[in-house]
């Protein structure tokens, strides 16, 4: 039986030792050539089945595109040009697959998660992470709890739906008083989940103080197969103002449905989520959309780089929704704090983003400034569907149109 | 708030719903009826027929009614051609796996679904989608009343069908028992896949009915096919008048209590009656004792 050799002689441990105090020497010296990672994974949580499959799925691909540019852009530079790769979770439109998704990508080993589109997956995605000091930029939930329960991690980019909300009753007191203060009631539609029970409670809460009369808060659950109840309830209280809360499914039947039951109030101002920041909904139903306000996440009509994600957009076949825009500004953003980090540790990367002063992005929002998590400069735009197109009618600083207000009549 | 101008429109509305659900139950019961099975690809089948619906009409320009007739056919087909090539070579006679084969089918139908048509919601624009009928006060959308109609001459179709005809008879004498029906030269098979043919093709109506007035995902078959496993047992399993009347009564049901407690408490209405109803007919409205 022959014997196994396992010690090690003099010479072979003479070189090993230099060999490893060598490359011990040479990465302290030269940090970014000899420890440079080839990678850092991003875990991307999105519905992508499920009733929020289309906007999860449009969120994912405004962050891949933001990866793709990054990497053809030569990738992380003070990491040695390490590539971003993505690694994809689908929270199937439940808050409790997306918490099980984060602990795959912890497994995984990812540097940061971006997601998860919907408030309700979002408050449990941001929740998990941070177990795990993963740091979490959020793209479009809106909700404020999201960022109120001191999580380290959690950023969030955009607006949350207290200042969407508060906004979107300070612009419809302007634009009403500019039209001599024609609307008096306003009816509220929205969906039942976090998002939609959320606004409207805050909306319910504002429009009294702004003078106006609360008729009718309706809310209805996802999916909602039928409109015409609703529509029926709507026809029959007569609302100057109808305020839409709803994803995009039930949002188009009920658009449908009140053009069907020629319901033409003197406004359709929907806040987060409607027909004047929809692109596809413009050009399925051009007849139904027009004249319909948002107060919503929108881009500064002004800015260069705007048209151009949208052309990639298109050249893929899809819409240029606020779902897409966002996402990718917010994976651009997160790549931003990797790139000043200079590393994939997540305590680094929070610690960036907690710093972040980004500007290069086409947002209303100027240089990002975090508080709480909370990007400080986020804001929504109003924007109204005229002669065919998306034009922002307020702030008047972005406004590319003049709102009409009151609609005009059916006919 | 129990103003007639709400009150009626509403229960004609929800008649007009009912009558949809009472279309896809139909094919649902039917299948129950016969091969003792519930089919859980139900919901991804009729995605897959309100697809159809959709591309024939923004490739071809064939409206959703007059796609019936290529529509109805193709799912009858399909669903034939699945209980003799699939469903009953991979169960081996089993009943626990023909429920694990639909199981499967719906996985594997709804991801493809999901791979070749993305997530994207799509919906078309008929020149009558908009279009109402006017009572006085009262406006009933076009499209629904179509679908109510359509739906009862389709319940009276199935009834002529199991009553008047061979294969009626046939389908009958095997859903009672099989061995007899095969004693006395009933070809089995065949019986089986006529009837999961018929029950898919009910899916190809309901399609060509829903298409007009709502949109489809690859995930819209969830939005249908648990209201209509509600349907199929409130109504009796295996019962077409059954189906028929427990798809207007829910529709009833989800649209007056959408109406009075709201479009989410409103769905409770639903469970509550369903649950009535077990509790003292515990075979459905119009089941048969066992």
């Amino acid at each position: 039986m022959r014997k196994k050799v396992t010690a090690m002689s003099r010479r072979q441990f003479v070189s090993g030792t230099a060999g490893t105090l060598l490359a011990g020497a040479a990465s302290l010296g030269f940090p970014g050539i000899v420890r440079a990672k080839t990678s850092v994974r991003i875990g991307l949580v999105h519905p992508v089945t499920g009733f929020l499959a289309f906007s999860g799925s449009q969120c994912r691909t405004g962050a891949l595109l933001a990866i793709e540019e990054i990497n053809s852009a030569g990738g992380i530079h003070s990491m040695g040009g390490a590539q971003l790769e993505a690694v994809l979770g689908d929270a199937q439109s439940k808050p409790d697959i997306g918490a099980a998704e984060v602990e795959k990508m912890n497994e995984a080993g990812v540097a940061a998660i971006v997601g998860a589109y919907a408030s309700s997956i979002g408050l449990a995605t941001t929740q998990r992470a941070a177990r795990h000091g993963i740091p979490h930029v959020v793209d479009v939930c809106v909700s404020d709890t999201i960022v109120e329960r001191g999580l380290q991690n959690t950023f969030r980019f955009c607006p949350g739906y207290g200042t969407v909300a508060r906004t979107a009753v300070d612009n419809l007191v302007k634009i009403n008083e500019a039209a001599g203060s024609p609307a008096k009631t306003v009816m509220i539609v929205h969906e039942d989940s976090l998002f939609g029970t959320g606004t409207a409670r805050l909306l319910s809460s504002a429009l009294p103080d702004a003078s106006f009369e609360l008729v009718d808060v309706i809310r209805h659950p996802n999916p909602t197969r039928d409109f015409n109840n609703i529509v029926l309830k709507i026809r029959a209280q007569k609302p100057d103002i109808i305020i839409p809360a709803s994803y995009y499914n039930e949002y188009i039947l009920l658009a449908r449905t009140l053009s069907q039951y020629k319901v033409r109030p003197m406004a359709i101002y929907s806040v987060l989520g409607g027909t004047a920041s929809s692109y596809k909904f413009l050009k399925e139903f051009p007849r139904t959309a027009q004249f319909i306000m948002d107060c919503n996440h929108w881009y500064d009509p002004s800015h260069p780089a705007a048209p151009e994600l949208r052309r990639k957009a298109k050249e893929r076949g899809l819409f240029f929704t606020y779902e897409l825009f966002l996402t990718y500004c917010a994976t651009r953003l997160l790549a931003d704090a990797i790139e000043r980090a200079g590393t994939d540790d997540r305590a680094a990367i929070i610690g960036a983003l907690g710093q972040s002063d980004w500007s290069d992005h086409f947002m209303p929002y100027g240089p990002t400034k975090f508080l709480n998590g909370q990007n400080q400069g986020a804001r929504p735009l109003n924007t109204q569907i005229l002669e065919g197109d998306i034009k922002v009618i307020h702030p008047a600083e972005y406004a590319t149109a003049d709102a009409i207000f009151p609609a005009p009549a059916l006919g | 708030m129990l103003e007639l101008e709400l009150f009626i429109p509403a229960t004609i509305n929800g008649l007009t719903n009912g009558a949809v659900y009472a279309v896809i139950a139909l094919g649902l019961t039917l299948i129950y009826g016969v091969l003792h099975i519930i089919n859980f690809a139900h919901g991804s089948l009729l995605m897959l027929a309100m697809y159809g619906v959709f591309f024939l009409y923004t490739l071809f320009g064939i409206d959703p009614y007059l796609a019936l007739p290529i529509v109805v056919p193709t799912m009858f087909a399909l669903g034939y051609g699945l209980q003799r090539g699939v469903i009953s070579r991979a169960s081996h006679g089993k009943d626990e796996n023909i429920l694990l084969v639909t199981l499967g089918l719906a996985i594997v139908i709804d991801n493809l679904a999901l791979y070749l048509w993305s997530s994207d919601t799509r919906i078309i624009d008929t020149p009558y989608a908009f279009a109402t009928i006017e009572f006085g006060p009262v406006l009933v959308s076009t499209p629904k009343v179509i679908a109510l109609v359509a739906a009862v001459l389709i319940a009276v179709l199935f009834w002529l069908l199991m009553t008047r005809t061979d294969l009626g008879k046939a389908i009958r004498a095997v859903a009672k028992e099989r061995t007899g029906a095969e004693l006395v030269g009933i070809n089995v098979d065949h019986v089986y896949a006529m009837s999961f043919g018929l029950g898919i093709a009910c899916l190809g109506v309901a399609a060509c009915l829903l298409l007009p007035t709502f949109y489809v995902t690859p995930h819209v078959g969830f939005a249908f096919v648990l209201i209509a496993f509600t349907v199929v047992v409130l109504g009796g399993m295996g019962s077409f008048m059954g189906a028929l009347w427990g798809g207007l009564i829910i529709g009833v049901t989800e649209s007056l209590g959408g109406l009075y407690l709201g479009e989410s408490l409103g769905q409770i209405g639903i469970f509550v009656l369903f649950i009535l109803v077990l509790l003292f007919r515990p075979t459905g409205l119009m089941g048969q004792r066992s």
